[in-house]
């Protein structure tokens, strides 16, 4: 049970990863940021049942940085749809030379 | 190891894939933000399964409750949901709906019909959250010490970026 939870992870965070690298919607970026997190975290879920309860404390962890991150980020996100008038990144083109 | 648990494992793994497959192939933010509610509740469903009972409950409240809410919070805000409105009324959907409605159904039936094995008193005794909360406040209290400092940064700082400007 604790491959196949690992192997599920690596999917999950495969699938995040191809999620940040194709879309151009920014707050869908952010979501696929917190499918990889959780990703991350389910594959520590399955490592505490080999090494004991350390892993649900880092998952718990975890989870606190992704609410802040979240909130933030959703920030930012509001801060730069009020400055560009959208949040497709191909859109924001600043810093490109 | 118990065939119906093995089976609600594959069940809520197979679950997890699919939607997290179906959330990154959505347009719209919406239904993507959903696709990934999916996501969240099966993973707490796997956590139970991996006995992270306290995990899964926190993962059901923070993360399928809050996080995602004021994702679909920012969308709604800045009127990014348009388009593809009927989503749901296709034929597949529905077939796919129907198919994980009748699995859950069977799953229902089958955990209401098993004869589960009693429990220990010991066994039954201790809670989900006693090694946790004792790991959490005393090996990693430091850690969690600074979770609330990160905390006030972050809602400082939220609240800073998003406000608006006075002057301009």
């Amino acid at each position: 049970m604790i491959t196949e939870a690992l192997i599920v992870s690596a999917i999950l965070f495969v699938i995040g990863v191809v999620g940040v690298l194709t879309r151009r919607n920014a707050i869908i970026l952010f979501m696929c940021a917190e499918l990889m997190l959780n990703a991350v975290n389910l594959s520590l879920v399955a490592f505490s049942k080999l090494h004991g309860v350390t892993g649900q404390v880092f998952v718990i962890m975890v989870m606190t940085v992704a609410a802040a991150e979240a909130a933030v980020g959703l920030a930012i996100i509001i801060s730069v749809f009020r400055h560009f008038g959208t949040v497709d990144l191909s859109n924001l083109r600043t810093l490109r030379g | 190891m118990n065939r119906f648990v093995e089976f609600q494992f594959y069940l809520f793994a197979l679950l997890a894939v699919v939607s997290a497959i179906l959330f990154v192939t959505r347009r719209n933010p919406v239904p993507a933000a959903l696709w990934l509610v999916n996501v969240m509740f099966a993973l707490a469903g796997l956590y139970v399964m991996l006995d992270a009972a306290f995990v899964g409950a926190v993962q059901v409240l923070v993360y399928a409750g809050a996080i995602m809410v004021v994702f679909v919070f920012v969308v709604m805000l800045l009127n990014l949901g348009r388009g593809e409105v009927g989503d749901l009324r296709a034929l597949v959907p529905r077939l796919g709906a129907g198919l994980v409605g009748l699995a859950l159904l069977a799953n229902l039936l089958v955990a209401q019909r098993t004869r589960w094995p009693r429990l220990a008193p010991a066994n039954a005794g201790d809670n989900a959250v006693a090694p946790v909360a004792g790991s959490l406040f005393t090996e990693h209290l430091v850690a969690f010490e600074l979770t609330s400092v990160l905390l006030l940064v972050a809602v400082v700082g939220a609240v800073l970026l998003a406000k608006r400007r006075a002057a301009a």
